[in-house]
């Protein structure tokens, strides 16, 4: 085991499945972080909805449901890619893997569009606090511009962290396919397949939530 | 002790498709719904066939079901603190009725 290239898994671990198991706990424990990152936002939300629930509900009845609902197609379609790229990865089918991933992280790229051409809707439809908002739109009763305004601070801050998250979960897939080319991985060694993967899962399931807590908090009468 | 006791078989990881079919039918529903007149429902509808879909990718997806049990440590322990964090919160906030506005 001193012999590096020897050895499959690193010399403090007693065996592979160990070296993996911590891997796996490691990524784990980082996402619990992340649970609290998203949870004070949630949490924050959760306390001005409670409080200006009539401006909320107008506000989030503006939002572009259409792109909301493809965009959580494209990102459980990215999630189905993933779990297959690390169903490959352990059967080692490094071929397989490596267009999976590709494909994972060309659906993460037409997320981040469709989210781009979302925002520039928003911003059209002076939907952005500080920049194009119009406060005589929101006259309807129990609406008021400010509260519609912190609710579109949040809806910017939720996906804008979303969207940091989905950011780097690209680039490392692309990495990793990369290194698949380069045949860094077999069906005994795929760990960074495995534990990136969990992050992707993740990122996907944070959009889960912001689905409707963001997008369908009313009755809604249109998609757009 | 194997991770993916499951996994190790050749297996055409078909499950995979069945779960990503059930997600697009939550997804679709869960739209759906909110064109239904459902009042002050919508939010509790909403995340109840949320955290259904969540269950179902963490199961699943994230190999819940096969992983070494230590990992459940960190998944309880983040919604441990995110339980503290929004029921200590709402305690407070959700008993002031004097801030209703």
């Amino acid at each position: 085991m001193t012999n590096k290239t020897a050895s499959p898994w690193w010399h403090h671990f007693d065996s592979l499945e160990h070296q993996q198991e911590t891997t796996t706990f490691g990524m784990w424990v980082f996402l619990a972080t992340e649970v609290l990152i998203f949870g004070a936002i949630f949490t924050g939300y959760t306390v001005y909805r409670s409080t200006y629930t009539p401006s909320f509900e107008a506000a989030s009845d503006r939002l572009n449901l259409l792109i909301g609902a493809v965009n959580t197609v494209v990102l459980l379609t990215s999630s189905l890619t993933m779990a297959l790229a690390v169903h490959a990865a352990k059967l080692g089918q490094t071929r397989k893997v490596f267009f999976r991933l590709v494909l994972t992280a060309v659906l993460g790229l037409v997320f981040l569009g469709l989210k781009a051409l979302e925002y520039y809707g928003d911003y059209r439809d002076e939907l952005v606090p500080g920049l194009a908002f119009d406060p005589a739109q929101w006259t309807a009763p129990k609406v008021h511009a400010g509260q519609v305004q912190l609710f579109l601070v949040f809806y910017y801050c939720l996906t804008g962290l979303h969207a940091v998250h989905l950011t780097i979960g690209i680039i490392i897939v692309a990495i990793l396919a990369w290194m698949t080319r380069r045949a860094a991985f077999n069906s005994r060694y795929y760990a960074p397949v495995e534990i990136w993967g969990l992050y992707w899962h993740f990122v996907d399931l944070i959009w889960i939530f912001l689905l409707p807590l963001l997008y369908l908090i009313g009755t809604r009468d249109r998609w757009l | 002790m194997s991770i993916d006791k499951a996994l190790d078989r050749k297996d055409s990881g078909s499950r995979y498709y069945a779960v990503y079919g059930v997600l697009i039918i939550l997804t679709i529903a869960t739209v759906g719904l909110s064109f239904c007149d459902l009042h002050a429902w919508h939010t509790i509808v909403g995340l109840a066939i949320a955290t259904g879909k969540g269950a179902l990718v963490a199961l699943f997806f994230m190999h819940r079901l096969h992983s070494a049990r230590i990992t459940w440590l960190a998944l309880f322990a983040g919604l441990f603190w995110l339980a503290i964090l929004l029921g200590l919160t709402l305690t407070d906030y959700l008993t002031r009725a004097w801030l209703i506005y």
